[in-house]
C-alpha cells in the first residue's frame, strides 16, 4: 500500500497529450437508489467526456449528492449500469473509487487537524526510507512540488488545525490531485472560498481539463456555471433532467430546467383572515451565521422561508427559539419586546419550533410515542403533587395521535419502529399539545410520502385559520409557493427578499435564493 | 454457562414481526435464576447441599451487596441520563469519615472531635448525607458548566474525595461508635434501606417528571433541550440525588462496620456501573430500570455468595465478574442494533 506514491508520480507536468474530447470516462445507465421512505435516484443517466468540466444542478433534494456518492463509492446502487473507461465496474468503497481513478472533494472538509498538511495528503502512501520508516524530508518535498505545479503557497509542515477554512479547502484540493486520478468530483467547492481563491480554483480545473481528466463540478451558483463548464446536467426530484453545453443555454432556461414541474392544486391553500402582528423581528443577527434579519408575522399568516442549504434559513428559526441566542437585534412578541435566552422562554412566549432533523434534535428514539408526545406539557395542570397525571395526558395524546392520523397500533410502541411521516405528526402533535401562538416548521414534510404530505399541508392550514402565526422553512419550492401568503428568501446569512404569494414565482425566488 | 444467558438479551425480533414481549428485567431475571441453578446444582455435586434453600445465605448475599445496591440505584439514573458517575465509591468513605467522626462516643479519650461526642445520631446521618450531596452537586455543576465529559469530571472528584478521606484523620480510622449510629448497620437493616430506596426512585423514575426528564436527556440531549427541557440544571440535580444516595451507602458502611476507614468503598463504583448494566441499563442512555438494577446487583451478590460457598478463590470470583461484564456490555449493544436494523 505504501509504495503507492513512487509507482504513481504526479503526471500534472503540461507535456502531457491531450486526450480526445469526445472519450468517455464515465458512463451510467439507468441508475436507481431508493432509501427508506424515499426513491433518491430513479432511472438516471449521465456522462462524463473526458477533458470537460460537467456540472451538476439541481435543487436540494434533487439527487445530485447521491449520484456523487454512488459515481465515488460512497452508496452501492440497487440498479443501473456504472461503465468507467467503457468497462462495467462495481464500486465497493471510496477507496475503491480512488484506486479506480475517481477522486472526490467533499463538501464537509475530511482532514485530520492536528496533523501536518503534508500527512494528511499523503496518508497511507506515505513515501519510506530504507529502515521502512517514513521519510519525512520527502514527504516534504513532494508536498512542495505539488503545490508548485497548483500555485499554493503554504508550509507543508504547518498543521491542518492552523488553517483557515479556504486554506484546508486548498489542501483538499491538492490532496484530490495528488491521486493523479482522471475523475475529480468537486461538491460546491468554492462555498468556503473567496473571489481570489476562486479564480486560482479555476485555474487549477483548467489545468486539470487541459491534461484530459474529467472533472463534475457540483454547484448552486449560476455563474460558475457558465465561466467554468463545458456541460450540465440537470436533476430534479430524482430524475434526470437533461444535459446540454453550456454555450447553447441562458441562465432562464437552467432555472427552467431545474425547477420544471408546474404548481399543481395539490397544496389545500386556503385564504383565511390575516390577524394582529404576532411576531416582529428587527435586524436580528448571530454573529458569523446571518446578519440584519428584520421581518414581521401576524396571526393566521404563513410565512415561507426559502433559501438554499447553508443560506442561514435554520439559523434564523433556531435563533428565534433560543437554541442559539441572538448576538443583536430585537424581537417583540404581540408588540412587546422579549429576551429569549433558551427554548424554555421561547415556550413561555407562545412559541413551537419543529426541528429540520427529526433524529437529531426531535425523537426520543429509545421511548415510546407517548413519551415522545408528552414531554413538552409535563407541568401545571398536568402534574399533581409532584406526579405525573398520566392518564389525563395518555387521553390527550390518544385524541392528538386520532386527530393528526398517526398509524400505529398503540401509543406505546417505540417512535423509532414508525415511519417517518408518522414520526413527524407525532413531534407536530407534541407543539401543538403546547397551545402555540407561533408555529416555527422547519422542513415539516421533508423526507415524507405524499399522502402524510397532504395531510400535514391540510393541518397548518387549518391551523393558520385558528389564528397561528406559522413560519415554514422548506427547500421545496413548490411547497413554499402552494402553501405560504408571503415569502421571505435567504442567501448566505442575509434576507434578499420578501415576495408576496401573489407576485412569487419558482424564477423569481430560484434567483433571490442563487444571491 | 451465564453467559450465554446473558446474550440471550440480544435476540429481541425485529420491529413490525410478531413478537412475545418479554420485559427486559424478566429476562435478566432469568439470568438471575440461571446463575442460582448453576450453583444449586454445582452445590450438590461438590458440597453436598443446597445453596440456595439456605436462608441465612440468602440473607448475606443481600447483605453484602446492599451498600452497592444503594449507590447503583443513584448510579443509573445517572446512566440512563447519558452520563456515568466514578466518584461514588470515594464519596462513600469520604462520608463514612465524616459520619463516623461525630458518632463517637465520649468514653473514647482520642475522639477527632472531643467536643461534639455523644451527638443524637441524626446529626452524622444528616452530615453523611450532606457530604454526598455536596459532592453530587460539584460532580452535576463542573459537567454542566464546563461541559466536559463526565468520565473526567467523576474522576476528579473520585480522587479529591479519596484523599480528603485519607486527610481528615491523616490515615487513622475512626472508632467507638454510638450503638445508636451503629444500629442503622445492624442486621438486615442496610438490606431494607437499599429496597426502600430502589422502591423510591423506581416510582419517582416511573411517575414524576424527573424521571420522565432523565429518560429524554438520555434518549436525545439535544432534543430534549429544543423541546424545552432546562437540561443543565436537570444534569445537576440527578448528579446531586447519585451522591446524596453515595452519601447514604457511607453511612450505612461505617455504621455496619462501626467505625470509619479512608480505605472504605474502593472500586464500589466499578461494582454499582456493573450492576446497573447487567441489570440492562444501556450506557448510551436513555434505557434502563431500576428493578433491573436491583436484579444485577442480586447477579452480583449470588455469584460472590457462590464461589464462597462453594470454597472458590476470591480470584477467580473478579476474573468471571470482569468478564461478565464485558459480555453484557456486548450483549448491550447487540440488543441496540437489532433493533435500528
Amino acid at each position: 500500500m505504501l509504495s503507492l506514491a513512487p509507482e504513481k508520480p504526479l503526471t500534472t507536468a503540461p507535456s502531457q497529450p491531450p486526450v480526445a474530447a469526445q472519450q468517455l470516462l464515465i458512463d451510467v445507465q439507468g441508475v436507481r437508489k431508493a432509501f427508506p421512505g424515499v426513491v433518491a435516484l430513479d432511472d438516471v443517466s449521465f456522462r462524463l467526456r473526458a477533458g470537460t468540466v460537467h456540472a451538476l444542478m439541481g435543487e436540494n433534494g434533487a439527487g445530485k449528492s447521491t449520484l456523487m456518492k454512488i459515481l465515488a463509492g460512497v452508496y452501492t446502487p440497487d440498479q443501473g449500469v456504472y461503465r468507467l473507461h467503457g468497462r462495467e465496474i462495481a464500486l465497493t468503497s471510496p477507496l475503491d473509487a480512488l484506486e479506480n481513478g475517481i477522486a472526490m472533494i467533499h463538501q464537509e472538509l475530511n482532514l485530520m487537524p492536528f496533523m501536518s498538511i503534508a500527512e494528511n495528503i499523503w496518508i497511507r502512501r506515505e513515501p519510506l526510507n530504507r529502515f521502512g520508516l517514513i521519510d519525512h524530508a520527502r514527504m516534504y518535498q513532494m508536498t512542495r512540488e505539488l503545490f508548485a505545479q497548483l500555485s499554493i503557497e503554504l508550509d507543508p509542515q504547518a498543521k491542518v488545525a492552523s488553517l483557515s477554512i479556504s486554506s484546508r479547502q486548498m489542501v483538499e484540493i491538492a490532496r484530490a490531485v495528488s491521486y493523479n486520478s482522471d475523475v475529480l468530483i468537486m461538491d460546491e467547492p468554492t462555498s468556503a472560498l473567496t473571489e481570489h481563491e476562486v479564480a486560482h480554483l479555476f485555474r487549477i480545473v483548467r489545468m486539470l481539463r487541459e491534461q484530459g481528466k474529467g472533472i463534475i463540478y457540483i454547484t448552486h451558483k449560476m455563474n460558475e456555471l457558465f465561466e467554468i463548464a463545458d456541460e450540465v446536467s440537470v436533476f430534479r426530484d430524482g430524475h434526470f433532467i437533461g444535459c446540454k453545453q453550456v454555450e447553447q443555454l441562458s441562465h432562464d432556461e437552467v432555472i427552467r430546467m431545474m425547477v420544471g414541474r408546474e404548481i399543481t392544486e395539490m397544496f389545500p391553500k386556503t385564504i383565511v383572515p390575516i390577524g394582529e402582528v404576532a411576531l416582529e423581528v428587527s435586524h436580528l443577527t448571530l454573529d458569523g451565521v446571518f446578519h440584519d434579519v428584520s421581518f414581521s408575522l401576524r396571526q393566521g399568516e404563513i410565512l415561507g422561508v426559502a433559501g438554499l442549504i447553508g443560506s442561514g434559513r435554520s439559523n434564523v428559526a433556531e435563533t428565534l427559539f433560543g437554541v442559539s441566542p441572538a448576538s443583536s437585534g430585537q424581537i417583540r412578541i404581540n408588540g412587546q419586546p422579549v429576551t429569549i435566552d433558551s427554548p424554555r422562554t421561547a415556550m413561555q412566549h407562545g412559541m413551537a419550533f419543529l426541528t429540520e432533523d427529526r433524529k437529531d434534535t426531535g425523537c426520543f428514539l429509545s421511548l415510546s410515542i407517548q413519551e415522545n408526545m408528552q414531554i413538552s406539557v409535563l407541568g401545571g395542570d398536568n402534574l399533581q403533587a409532584g406526579f405525573v397525571r398520566q392518564q389525563a395526558l395518555d387521553a390527550m395524546c390518544e385524541a392528538m395521535s386520532g386527530t393528526l392520523r398517526v398509524k400505529t397500533p398503540n401509543l406505546d410502541e417505540r417512535i423509532e419502529n414508525l415511519s417517518g411521516g408518522n414520526q413527524q405528526k407525532v413531534l407536530i402533535g407534541r407543539w401543538l399539545l403546547t397551545n402555540p401562538k407561533i408555529l416555527i416548521l422547519d422542513e415539516p414534510t421533508r423526507g415524507i410520502d405524499v399522502g402524510a404530505k397532504a395531510e400535514i399541508h391540510k393541518l397548518i392550514c387549518k391551523l393558520a385559520g385558528q389564528g397561528v402565526a406559522v413560519i415554514m422553512i422548506s427547500s421545496e419550492l413548490p411547497e413554499v409557493l402552494g402553501m405560504s401568503d408571503r415569502i421571505m428568501v435567504m442567501h448566505e446569512g442575509r434576507v434578499t427578499g420578501i415576495v408576496d404569494r401573489a407576485d412569487a414565482t419558482q424564477v423569481s425566488i430560484m434567483t433571490l435564493a442563487a444571491g | 454457562m451465564a453467559i450465554s444467558n446473558t446474550q440471550a438479551l440480544g435476540k429481541s425480533p425485529k420491529p413490525g414481526a410478531f413478537r412475545f414481549k418479554l420485559p427486559a428485567e424478566a429476562r435478566i431475571f432469568m439470568v438471575l435464576l440461571g446463575v442460582a441453578l448453576i450453583f444449586e446444582l454445582l452445590g450438590w455435586i461438590f458440597v453436598g447441599q443446597s445453596f440456595i434453600a439456605n436462608k441465612e445465605r440468602l440473607i448475606v448475599m443481600i447483605l453484602q451487596v446492599s451498600v452497592i445496591g444503594i449507590i447503583a440505584v443513584g448510579v443509573t439514573q445517572i446512566i440512563i441520563m447519558g452520563g456515568i458517575d466514578l466518584s461514588s465509591g470515594s464519596v462513600v468513605a469520604l462520608t463514612a469519615m465524616v459520619s463516623a467522626s461525630l458518632a463517637q462516643t465520649s468514653d473514647f479519650a482520642r475522639a477527632v472531635f472531643p467536643t461534639l461526642t455523644d451527638l443524637p445520631v441524626i446529626a452524622p446521618l444528616a452530615a453523611g448525607l450532606l457530604v454526598g450531596l455536596v459532592c453530587g452537586l460539584i460532580n452535576g455543576t463542573v459537567i454542566a458548566k464546563t461541559a466536559i465529559p463526565p468520565f473526567i469530571a467523576t474522576l476528579g472528584v473520585m480522587v479529591t474525595a479519596r484523599g480528603m478521606a485519607k486527610w481528615y484523620t491523616q490515615g487513622e480510622p475512626i472508632s467507638m461508635l454510638s450503638d445508636n449510629y451503629a444500629a442503622i448497620g445492624a442486621g438486615i437493616n442496610p438490606v431494607i434501606i437499599f429496597l426502600v430506596t430502589a422502591l423510591v426512585f423506581h416510582i419517582i423514575l416511573s411517575y414524576t417528571r424527573y424521571g420522565k426528564y432523565t429518560y429524554a436527556i438520555g434518549a436525545n440531549r439535544a432534543a430534549a433541550r429544543v423541546a424545552g427541557i432546562n437540561v443543565n440544571r436537570h444534569l445537576i440535580l440527578v448528579y446531586t440525588v447519585a451522591g446524596l444516595l453515595s452519601g447514604l451507602a457511607g453511612v450505612v458502611t461505617s455504621a455496619r462496620a462501626v467505625s470509619g476507614q479512608a480505605g472504605m468503598g474502593m472500586m464500589y463504583e466499578l461494582d454499582a456501573i456493573a450492576a446497573a448494566v447487567i441489570g440492562g441499563t444501556s450506557l448510551n442512555g436513555g434505557l434502563g430500570k431500576i428493578t433491573g438494577t436491583v436484579i444485577g446487583t442480586l447477579i452480583l451478590g449470588t455469584m460472590t455468595s457462590g464461589f464462597t460457598f462453594l470454597r472458590i478463590d476470591a480470584y477467580y470470583q473478579e476474573i468471571v465478574k470482569g468478564i461478565i461484564i464485558v459480555v453484557a456490555v456486548v450483549a448491550d449493544q447487540y440488543r441496540q442494533r437489532n433493533r435500528r436494523s
